[in-house]
């Protein structure tokens, strides 16, 4: 039950973009489509939930003073694991990705994680935790990733149901659009909690 | 030298790193409240942003390849900035107290600025010499200081107009950087960079 807990907090109560915003660049950076979003969130989740086992391992046996190098250090290493295997077997998705694989590290949800749950609680509730944060995240990057497809190019997963011949608004697939319609979406998400809280 | 100028002005102001290439997106929303803590959090990164990129084109070149272990580059760079920016916040407790004072709160947030490691890794991966090296990650980061400093100043005024409770905080903070990318992406095209 607890595990339970831990794991579906990530999608709604905790979700680390809408509600906590955190972790914007690769959130912003990589999600102008859909598959490129769930793809960066996946490839983070894997992250998070390596690390959160290990370091909840590792909690009595790193000392309290040099723990946040500690956390980077094994954090680091599967970050290099991750970005070395997609290198090799998805190097289409890697080029799209490009810097943001080895920015994985500096994603401030992972280091939260590890600092704020996995030093404090077992193995298996650590994984549930990453686990829940981390398909929490990349649900969010999809649906980030499908609102500015759809708008920008008319499809959705590549599958295209706006004609090639009717125009689309281009901003959204551009820089500028991921600001605006990240901020548009954390307005609904705060316009929904408003109206349960009233 | 013509180059050196076009990178610069290429870096400031068409990829500027904030609003085109997603970088340093977390400070950017989170130290922009007021015009002063800003410049103070600009000038925090431009100082440890050109010393990191320094520091690891060297540990690259004279370790890292020499040893062939250029797969352990993440892990190497962001061990040797969490290190600088210890230090750094050491030295200057110890050297300078007034610029420790401007500057030191903001130190330990700078590790986890992606954009001090993201810019170590994309001059590493444009595979630059170290001058050139430099003069990119010191353009880099007066883009990120202009940035920053331009968008906090929209926010105090911000505090004064009336906004929909839904869009209190961060969606109309991230609306207005929005807008802001928009005006900066009339730059696009301006110059061709020569490397």
């Amino acid at each position: 039950m607890r595990v339970w807990n831990e794991f579906i907090k990530g999608f709604i109560k905790e979700n680390p973009t809408f509600v906590l915003l955190l972790g914007m660049c690769p959130t912003l950076g990589t999600t102008t489509s859909a598959i490129n979003g769930m793809s960066m969130g996946l490839a983070a989740t894997v992250v998070l939930i390596c690390s959160n086992a290990v370091i909840s391992l590792l909690k009595n046996v790193i000392p309290d003073k040099v723990r946040i190098p500690g956390f980077i250090v094994v954090i680091a290493s599967f970050v290099t694991v991750v970005d070395l295997s997609m290198q090799a077997y998805l190097p289409d998705l890697y080029e799209t990705l490009g810097l943001f694989i080895p920015l994985i590290v500096v994603n401030c949800i992972i280091l939260g994680r590890a600092e704020a749950f996995a030093s404090k609680n077992g193995v298996l509730l650590s994984i549930a935790d990453g686990l829940g944060i981390g398909l929490g995240f990349t649900m969010s990057l999809t649906i980030l990733g499908s609102v500015r497809e759809i708008l920008g190019n008319g499809s959705v997963f590549g599958f295209q149901f706006i004609p090639e011949n009717i125009d689309k608004v281009l901003l959204f697939i551009m820089p500028p659009g991921a600001f605006i319609a990240l901020g548009f979406l954390i307005a609904l998400v705060n316009h929904i909690k408003n109206r349960k809280a009233a | 030298m013509t180059g050196y100028i076009l990178v610069f002005i290429s870096a400031i102001l068409v990829n500027n790193i904030v609003f085109a290439q997603f970088l340093g997106i977390c400070p950017f929303l989170g130290v922009s409240n007021k015009v002063s803590t800003s410049v103070g959090m600009g000038a925090a990164v431009l100082f440890v942003m050109t010393l990191a990129t320094t520091v690891t084109h060297i540990l690259y070149k004279a370790v890292l390849t020499k040893l062939h272990i250029e797969f352990m580059q993440t892990v190497a760079y962001i061990l040797v900035i969490a290190a600088l920016v210890q230090m750094v916040e050491i030295i200057l407790k110890k050297v300078s107290r007034p610029l420790y004072q401007a500057l030191g709160v903001f130190l330990p947030l700078i590790t986890t600025n992606c954009a001090v490691l993201g810019v170590a890794i994309l001059v590493t991966q444009k595979n630059y010499e170290l001058l050139q090296s430099v003069v990119y990650t010191i353009a880099t980061a007066l883009g990120f200081f202009l940035a920053l400093v331009i968008f906090a100043g929209i926010r105090e005024r911000l505090e004064l107009y009336e906004i929909p409770e839904a869009m209190k905080g961060a969606p109309i903070a991230l609306v207005t950087a929005g807008l802001l990318a928009l005006a900066f992406m009339g730059f696009t095209g301006l110059i061709a960079v020569p490397w």
